[in-house]
């Protein structure tokens, strides 16, 4: 037995590895099962950072939106592009989106359809959002930008001078930003805009990163990153969040158009929204007397509708990458096993 | 020619240096640092065109000489030319709605456009899954070489096993049965993991950036003095 | 251990052999149940534009742009088709009212998934060995890498930096029309774009041997550029903000105050994080401190270097693993959702189709 372990053919190994990530995507896809994840503080400090960007300043915030990846980080990425594009859709920010890679533009298209043409598709494309594009330059690009951004970005992708694009009057720099958001698989990425615009101009920013780069950025937590997802797993548990005050947020507008004041409407929905089984129930409750039955349909339904795909993508994930973490671990010991089993025999590694 | 290929390269080197140095530090003159960035950015695109040159020289190179595998050099050529026509020409891209009369108004990576098709359907798959691939080698790596030798090789196993479980569902199964909320909640896999990033991971990766930090700020003040000069080859 | 290229037995051979051909059946069967599998649907929408002014157009529906046509017989008119992928559920949904609708197979689009397959299986066809489907992938990928590049550099940025300073009446009339021409004093501070343009044509004489000098003076505007700018940006962003947030309290109050034991244990518990991540820096900072010998109580502190180090290397490769995983799990995702049509987590088309192909097999 040892001997064939130690002879193993490395075709096994890939062969274990395609079955501890094929067949739980074959499970989760069939039967729309996915783990419950529990956010980190990191997490959470990202969503915090979205969801009251332009608060202190009173107005509808104005989030500098950078997908720096491409589609060979898209399967740790993209779920995080879509969810931030999601809480910032649902929020009502505007939505400035650059990149500087140059299959960014793609990303950005990737995230617009997922999420804005295909659930918000009363937003605008001006008022609302933009897409700026790529630029080649890297960290200068984010060096111009700090200085006067309307130099460096001239038009939009489809060549639009930027002075005649609704939401552009009053952006003349990274400081008109509320906040920057950042989704980066590399260089240039998410250290370029912590050296560049967020430590030099103090703009408060959030990145979302690969599992290779989020190690080397912890140290810039919390003081120059307000945020941080790291890996798949920050992607799930950022989307987790989203999805859920995503539900909670549509509940709350439904209790205050029914009557309930804006305390009292927000405490109930986050309540109705953490145990959704029990939304039908507590319809029929002495609390929600003063709702009326479209209102209460209208909650139902909030509870019980599936969340679309698209904003699962990393939840789903999450399965494939228990198993091939538990075969990672195993493969390690074992690999262990066999090195001492055969120094004691008096053999060599 | 000395002056042509040393002189001015140096003296180029340390004024456009010191321009972004000064820049940085005297609100007046950073609208020169504007600029320099702006020329830069510009010589980026260019390096972009410099790119494809070069892969056109070596692979047409390579082609002439017909050596070892020129056929895969003339499928390089092919696709290079192909993608590029494609793009240049936006060949399929729907114009600008508001300026249908501007064929080239459109976006040249717009749905429906040549260059989009080659970007989604050849593009995306090779990039994505040459990147993917890595997972199986890893697995393998991790079979073969990753040996608990010695202490060190220990913490690193520790916390490589810590970090692995407790990202997924199986560390929070596997320390289930700690309180949360209790006095030892931290010592839970997914409350370590966030733990050792916070505190062991910071830490290491702080001193590294510290000993970086010092090394760019002296390799780049040599560079603008033009002590490192070899950036400029030999000169041969 | 073993060598990583050990040739196989033939019997290891034969059981691989057995393992491709039982996955080219599944496929085969695959393809005649049901709907098939990866196919993509279209949607067409035609657009009609008239221009009502100079320069000024407006998107018109059919009857719209035929009264237009006929009441203007001389105004400038475009159309054309555009279209849409759409899910194939909506294909489906047209044919089960009976057909006739406008939504149609593309046949560029379905071929173009079938070849995104075909790549996707070349590339991991070289985890089984070296073999000439993957290098017809490897050529294909550089290829179409370095164009792609080049062409969005081009449109993204010479044409709106460089072009539309330079040629700005040019860019207006043929490249990008909804830009504002500048005035003749912006037009005039424009020519110092010149100045990139030439150096832009001396860093393309690197290609040509006798040039080759030339392209030193753009080399040396861009390692100029660069050197000033991240002496400035590691110093603040990473040198001086680093020793700052190092130099911190290590006495850290705890979060949880829910009891008088709790507050003290989650400021001990917090306190003690504080002062190992300083005693860490530290201690590292020794390790990578090369002018002094190594050795009695330095030598000491640089071990714990060493261990926070490998901590940090543990991390490191922890959180890489994670990352390639969630890659492949992607690429599997398209194998099985979008050319297999395993399943559907988009709800791109009906379950029933799902379910219904995996009871047949």
């Amino acid at each position: 037995m040892m001997n064939f372990l130690n002879t193993l053919d490395r075709r096994w190994i890939f062969l274990a590895m395609a079955l501890c990530v094929g067949v739980p995507i074959l499970v989760i896809g069939l039967t729309g099962y996915t783990f419950p994840e529990t956010p980190t503080p990191l997490a959470e400090a990202f969503f915090n950072e979205v969801d009251t960007a332009g608060e202190a300043k009173g107005r509808r915030a104005n989030i500098l939106v950078a997908l720096d990846f491409d589609p060979a980080s898209a399967g740790e990425l993209n779920p995080m592009a879509v969810s931030l594009v999601h809480q910032c859709a649902q929020k009502g920010h505007r939505m400035y989106f650059i990149s500087l890679w140059p299959v960014g533009p793609q990303m950005i298209m990737e995230s617009v359809d997922k999420v804005i043409k295909r659930h918000y598709p009363e937003m605008v494309y001006g008022e609302d959002y933009v897409n700026l594009g790529f630029k080649a330059g890297n960290e200068q690009v984010i060096k111009v930008m700090g200085i006067d951004l309307t130099t460096e970005f001239r038009t939009d992708v489809e060549g639009t001078t930027l002075s005649k694009i609704p939401m552009m009057q009053g952006i003349t720099n990274l400081e008109d930003f509320d906040l920057i958001a950042e989704i980066s698989a590399g260089y240039p990425g998410s250290k370029e805009w912590v050296l560049y615009a967020a430590t030099q101009y103090n703009i408060p920013f959030v990145s979302g990163m690969t599992g290779v780069q989020a190690p080397q950025l912890y140290p810039y937590f919390p003081n120059q990153l307000q945020g941080l997802l790291g890996a798949i797993k920050g992607a799930a548990e950022y989307e987790f969040l989203v999805n859920n005050w995503v539900r909670e947020d549509a509940m709350a507008k439904v209790l205050e158009a029914g009557g309930f004041p804006e305390s009292k409407a927000m405490e109930t929905a986050a309540a109705l929204a953490s145990k959704p089984q029990q939304v039908s129930t507590w319809t029929v409750t002495a609390e929600a007397s003063t709702l009326g039955p479209e209102a209460k349909t209208k909650l139902i339904e909030l509870a019980t509708a599936p969340i679309p795909g698209e904003y699962l993508e990393g939840q789903r994930r999450m399965g494939p990458q228990l198993f091939a973490h538990l075969l990672m671990v195993f493969l390690i010991i074992l690999g262990n096993v066999i090195f001492f089993a055969q120094r004691r025999r008096g053999g060599g590694a | 020619m000395q002056i042509l290929t040393r002189f001015i390269p140096l003296l180029i080197t340390g004024i456009a240096g010191l321009v972004m140095i000064i820049s940085a530090f005297i609100p007046y003159t950073s609208e020169w640092g504007q600029k320099a960035g702006q020329f830069f950015n510009i010589l980026a695109a260019f390096a972009f065109v410099l790119g494809g040159g070069n892969l056109l020289k070596v692979h047409l190179k390579k082609i002439s000489d017909q050596s070892v595998g020129w056929g895969y050099s003339g499928v390089v050529l092919i696709c290079f030319i192909a993608t590029l026509f494609v793009g240049l020409f936006k060949i399929g891209a729907y114009p600008n709605p508001n300026f249908p009369n501007v064929p080239f108004s459109g976006e040249t990576q717009g749905t429906g456009s040549w260059f989009w098709w080659a970007y989604e359907y050849v593009f995306k798959p090779l990039t994505a899954t040459m990147f993917s691939i890595l997972a199986f080698y890893v697995a393998s790596a991790a079979f073969r070489a990753f040996r608990a030798k010695n202490f060190e090789a220990i913490l690193l196993l520790g916390t490589a096993f810590i970090i692995l479980l407790g990202s997924v569902s199986a560390g929070v199964f596997v320390t289930n049965w700690i309180p949360n909320d209790g006095p030892f909640g931290d010592l839970r896999l997914e409350n370590l993991r966030i733990y050792i990033m916070q505190v062991f991971n910071t830490a290491g990766t702080r001193a590294i950036m510290i000993g970086i930090a010092l090394g760019i700020a002296s390799t780049s003040l040599k560079i603008m003095l033009g002590i490192d000069r070899s950036f400029l080859g030999s000169g041969d | 251990m073993s060598a990583v290229s050990e040739p196989m037995s033939p019997r290891q051979r034969a059981t691989w052999a057995v393992i491709l051909g039982v996955c080219i059946i599944l496929i085969v069967i695959r393809c005649f149940i049901g709907e098939g599998m990866g196919k993509v649907y279209v949607e067409p929408t035609n657009l009609q534009f008239g221009e009502l002014s100079a320069d000024t157009w407006k998107s018109m529906d059919q009857s719209e742009f035929a009264t237009f046509v006929a009441s203007n017989p001389d105004a400038a008119t475009e159309q054309w088709t555009q279209y849409d992928s759409v899910p194939p559920s909506a294909y489906f949904e047209q044919q089960q009212q009976g057909g006739g609708g406008s939504i149609f197979l593309s046949w560029p689009r379905t071929i173009g998934l079938w070849l995104a397959a075909f790549f996707t299986l070349a590339i991991y066809s070289f985890l089984y060995r070296d073999n000439p489907f993957y290098k017809f992938a490897e050529s294909v990928v550089v290829g179409v890498s370095a164009a792609y590049a080049m062409v969005v550099g081009f449109w993204d940025t010479i044409v709106p930096n460089l072009i539309q300073r330079l040629l700005p009446q040019f860019a207006h009339d043929h490249l990008t029309p909804g830009m504002t021409l500048p005035t003749d004093a912006a037009q005039f501070n424009n020519l110092i774009f010149l100045l990139p343009l030439a150096l832009g044509i001396m860093l393309l004489c690197r290609l040509v041997p006798k040039g080759a000098w030339m392209s030193l003076w753009p080399l040396a505007f861009i390692v100029g550029t660069m050197a000033g700018l991240r002496i400035v940006g590691y110093t603040e962003g990473d040198l001086l903000s680093q020793v700052r947030d190092t130099i911190s309290p290590v006495y850290v109050p705890g979060a949880d105050t829910s009891t008088p034991f709790m507050a003290v244990w989650t400021t001990i518990w917090s306190s003690v994080a504080a002062c190992l991540l300083v005693i860490g820096v530290l201690c590292c900072l020794v390790y990578f401190f090369f002018s002094v010998e190594h050795k009695g109580a330095v030598g000491g502190v640089a071990r714990v270097g060493i261990w926070y180090l490998m901590i940090t290397f543990g991390a490191a490769f922890g959180f890489t693993v994670m990352g390639r995983i969630a890659l492949l799990a992607a690429r599997f995702e398209f194998l099985f959702d979008d050319w297999l049509w395993l399943i559907d987590p988009n709800q791109k088309r009906a379950l029933v189709e799902t379910v219904s192909m995996l009871m047949c097999l």
